[in-house]
């Protein structure tokens, strides 16, 4: 005997709305201020972000600027005043430099190099996995081979490889971060696309005589776009520690560009001796800003999830 | 002869953002030894919900508030959380309705079983694997012993949710309770599934509670039959009661719309409006806005009237003949 | 299973040589590889013989053909800051960095799942909250960071652990270790903790994030109705599914621990490959950065094609695909 239909008795019921840009936003901000941890950290990004690049502006003194250094300053205590007539908040250093101005400055590097690495990344990324997931066939099985490939080798051990063969420099660093990280960019849109492409409105859209960019980006970016925020915001803090990690090394940025990773180097030599300040402040910089945007970037994640529904 | 399972008065609820939403709401029902109780709704209606409330296996956000759970005369309720384990799979064990998701795939069928087995009983390996031969053998599986050396994705559909119904058998429990264990198999194979269930309950004397949607299933295969709506059970009787006389406009209602009982070219007539929302229930009788002999009176709770053997929830119902 | 060993062999050596082919060519963009392999200062008359003698002066496809004969050969060059055998130097270096990775492999596992089992099976409590904190932390403040905390905390303040190098060696059936004393043990656990917590941070999210979807399962659940007490439904139902992905990423993970053994060994002073290659980047050792560029692409091929095959044969549904 056939299954009665006690399902179909029920009525159809209507389809939601469809939001609006500006509804989704709207959700998205209120979700995501269901964590105050992110929201504190989204502030604390804020501030560091105003202080690196107004670091001009709010620094006593510029650390980079040889004139204006002394070295019978060298070796402050934090809060000692200096010779030029302004209290050293955070010490100084060996050269005399003053920590607070060389931290701002280091970050305001650290934020250009891991943002301008970010956004090529994600660029190259998106061109990648968007042709790969488009055209399909052997163009797809090549790229994503290589992007795999990529994947399966830490970043830093590329970065490393990179700067040995190319210098030092930003531009050199830079480079190494995008190609370093540009494998997590085309694997999430690659894997995004691939499940939008199996939808039917791309079908559709593929069948008129629409060319192939407009479908790729009118259709098939803004749906990939959520996974894309999350690993942008992992992969942003990800280049900071990285370049901060090369530089403390040695083979990141030169010495006469500012970075925190130098400065803690620079620092780690006079470990034993009970300066910790040269050291633990612009650690203690690097990590808030790291931990901050991985805290934002969960939250995001968490909102974003498919499975959220709400 | 006294019930191998007794409910009374079992109330479930889970609080959801919305509010409290009661998704098993007084509910009452027994099964003696031997005979299989259909427990009959739509999704939504409540009714695999029951069946984890009387296994204890409601976790939160949903707790159960209210009732007793009698197996052969033990309330699950009262005990602890380590007694209630012990009763589990003991003295009653449950089937469910994807045999594929309910078998663990990376451990041989045998490794399952026997785990299950020793559970219980303090055997050695050996033994615990020739007890789970033993109650393949009993559900009609071929080869048993190779079937226990084989992983689940190696069976078939029908062979798998065989493997449940033995491991479901492995302490010869009291009560079996089966949560649509037929729906996800092809027709042919749950026609056999269904003779081998009556002939287990003949044959052993376990009391099995057939949890469904199919109306049809249930009338070929239960002794009684509980219909449940909105987490209520709206009627409730031996099974040529309800089907041949339902008393209940929505037993009625779904009855009426399995085609076949009517002559072809006729619509087929359906039950208007649609599945009741459980946290936005009316006021009143939950079937209120679907039913054609609503009156003014059922905006309140309806008594629980008939008979004994064959008993209704409504303010209104339809002649006993 | 077997068709499925060799296909996976077969990709693999494709890999390596084309690997081989872009280290070459790598090499190439360098400069002149005479320059890689002779003191710059060298006079031009000394770099005409040595073009000669090392057939530089041959078209491209003969000196990669020399190329790989030398390698198969096991001649990676000689450093010019050790005047010693690429190989020689770096097979010298390597237990140290073995040693490293041993340790804090098994820190990081065995702190991290049972942590991550916790935190999946009680995802609501505090403990699990604090675990996933404390997890973020581990996998995103960069290493050498924790790693000079580690110092100044337990070295320079509290004066408990050697902030630096690694301990004496003793040798045990043959084989010679600093874990085999107290005093190598001494030097080894800072770095290893220290190079374990990115690992540690990922293992924990990992076997959370396994266990809460297994909990979930009907399999549990139908456990669960056998009356199958917690205890053993996690460990012998969700262990051996989840053990699954875990083992997978801790292999592919087992390449980014070699890497960032890197920065510990600069952090701790500690005398492995690491160390070295970084030294030979600021030395402008180019032998050793070749050398090491090629023994860590073929050690990741090899790591990559290791992991597959467990994979295979941890999960039955790939590994009995050909059969029954």
């Amino acid at each position: 005997m056939p299954e009665i239909v006690a399902e179909n008795i029920a009525a159809v019921p209507s389809a939601p709305p469809v939001e609006t840009r500006a509804e989704r936003l709207r959700n998205f901000w209120s979700d995501f201020r269901e964590s105050w941890v992110a929201v504190g950290a989204l502030i604390v990004i804020g501030v560091l972000l105003f202080l690196s690049f107004g670091a001009p502006l709010v620094s006593p003194q510029d650390p980079y600027d040889m004139a204006a250094l002394d070295w019978l300053d060298a070796f402050l205590r934090p809060g000692t005043e200096g010779s030029g007539g302004y209290v050293h908040l955070l010490g100084t250093d060996n050269a005399g430099r003053d920590m607070l101005s060389a931290i701002f400055y280091g970050l305001r590097t650290s934020f250009v190099i891991g943002l301008s690495a970010g956004a090529l990344a994600l660029l190259v990324g998106i061109a990648v996995g968007l042709t790969a997931a488009y055209f399909g066939g052997r163009i797809e099985a090549l790229l994503m081979r290589i992007v795999d490939l990529q994947l399966s080798m830490p970043a830093i051990l590329l970065a490393l490889v990179l700067v040995a063969m190319l210098g030092q420099g930003v531009a050199q660093i830079i480079l190494a971060l995008v190609v370093a990280q540009y494998a997590y960019f085309a694997r999430t849109t690659h894997g995004a696309a691939k499940v939008e492409r199996g939808k039917d409105y791309i079908e559709a859209a593929r069948s008129t005589p629409l060319p192939t960019h407009r479908v790729l980006f009118k259709h098939l970016l803004p749906n990939v776009l959520p996974p894309l925020i999350v690993v942008a915001t992992v992969q942003v803090a990800s280049a900071i520690a990285l370049e901060a990690t090369l530089s403390f090394l040695g083979v990141g940025l030169p010495l006469t560009e500012p970075s925190l990773g130098s400065l803690i180097s620079n620092g780690f030599k006079y470990i034993h001796s009970d300066r910790y300040w040269l050291s633990i402040y612009p650690g203690l910089a690097l990590m808030v800003t790291v931990v901050a945007i991985n805290l934002v970037g969960d939250q995001v994640r968490k909102v974003l999830d498919p499975r959220n529904s709400r | 002869m006294s019930a191998a399972l007794e409910v009374r008065g079992l109330t479930t609820q889970f609080s959801t953002r919305k509010g409290a939403v009661t998704a098993v709401n007084d509910v009452s029902f027994s099964v003696q030894p031997g005979r299989i109780l259909g427990l009959v709704g739509e999704s939504g209606s409540g009714k695999s919900v029951t069946g984890f409330s009387i296994m204890g296996l409601i976790d939160e956000p949903g707790r159960i508030t209210a009732g007793e759970v009698l197996v052969q005369g033990t309330d699950m309720r009262s005990l602890s959380a380590e007694g209630r384990r012990q009763m589990r799979g003991r003295n009653v064990s449950m089937v469910f309705q994807d045999p594929m998701m309910t078998l663990n795939p990376v451990l041989r069928v045998g490794d399952q079983m026997a785990m299950a087995v020793r559970v219980h009983d303090k055997v050695s390996k050996a033994a615990a694997w020739d007890r789970a031969r033993e109650a393949l053998e009993i559900v009609g599986i071929p080869a048993p012993a190779e079937r226990l050396q084989a992983y689940p994705h190696q069976l078939s559909g029908g062979m798998r949710q065989r493997v449940a119904i033995a491991t479901a058998l492995l302490h010869r429990p009291a009560v079996i309770l089966a949560d649509e264990p037929t729906t996800a198999l092809d027709v042919s194979i749950q026609g056999q599934i269904l003779a081998e269930v009556r002939r287990l309950a003949d044959e052993t004397g376990t009391a099995i509670v057939w949890v469904t949607h199919d109306l049809a299933v249930v009338s070929s295969l239960a002794d009684d039959i509980a219909v449940m709506y909105a987490g209520r059970i709206v009627e409730s009787g031996s099974a040529e009661a309800v089907i041949a006389h339902p008393r209940h406009p929505y037993t009625r209602g779904l009855i009426d719309s399995v085609p076949g009982l009517h002559e072809p070219g006729r619509d087929l007539p359906q039950i208007p409006g649609s599945t009741p929302q459980l946290a936005n229930l009316p006021s009143g009788c939950p079937f209120r806005p679907r039913c054609p002999r609503a009156t003014d009176i059922c905006a309140t709770i309806p008594p629980n009237t008939g008979t004994e053997a064959h008993s209704v929830l409504c303010h209104h119902p339809i002649e006993a003949t | 299973m077997l068709s499925y060993f060799i296909t996976r062999l077969a990709q693999a050596v494709v890999v390596v040589f084309a690997m081989s082919v872009i280290v070459f060519v790598g090499v190439f963009a360098i400069g002149n590889p005479i320059d890689v392999m002779i003191d710059p200062g060298a006079t031009q008359a000394i770099r005409e013989k040595l073009i000669a003698q090392y057939g530089l002066d041959q078209p491209l496809v003969v000196q990669y053909w020399t190329f790989l004969k030398n390698v198969a050969q096991g001649d990676l060059g000689t450093s010019m800051v050790y005047n010693i055998p690429v190989v020689d130097l770096v097979f010298s270096r390597f237990p140290a960095t073995l040693e490293l990775v041993l340790v804090s492999v098994l820190i990081a596992v065995g702190v991290g799942i049972p942590a991550g089992l916790w935190a999946g099976y009680r995802p609501d409590s505090i403990g699990a909250k604090m675990i996933m904190a404390l997890s973020v932390l581990g996998f995103s403040v960069p290493t050498f960071w924790i790693g000079m905390l580690l110092i100044m905390g337990f070295a320079v303040e509290l004066g408990w652990l050697p902030s630096g190098g690694r301990g004496d060696e003793a040798t045990v059936f043959g084989i010679t270790s600093s874990l085999f004393t107290p005093d190598g043990w001494s030097h080894v656990i800072m770095p290893a903790i220290n190079l374990s917590l990115f690992k540690m941070g990922l293992m924990i999210r990992l076997t959370r994030a396994g266990m809460v979807e297994a909990m979930g399962t009907d399999y549990v659940k139908f456990a669960r109705a056998q009356g199958l007490p917690d205890r053993q439904i996690v460990f012998r139902h969700i262990l051996r599914n989840i053990s699954i992905p875990i083992v997978t990423v801790l292999g592919l993970e087992l390449g980014s621990t070699l890497a960032f053994a890197v920065v510990t060994e600069s952090v701790f002073n500690w005398p492995g490959v690491g160390k070295l290659i970084i030294d030979s980047i600021l030395q402008l050792d180019r032998p050793v950065m070749v050398s090491y560029l090629i023994m860590v692409v073929i050690l990741f091929v090899l790591i990559n094609l290791v992991v597959d095959l467990v994979y295979a044969r941890l999960d039955p549904r790939v590994r009995l695909k050909g059969g029954a």
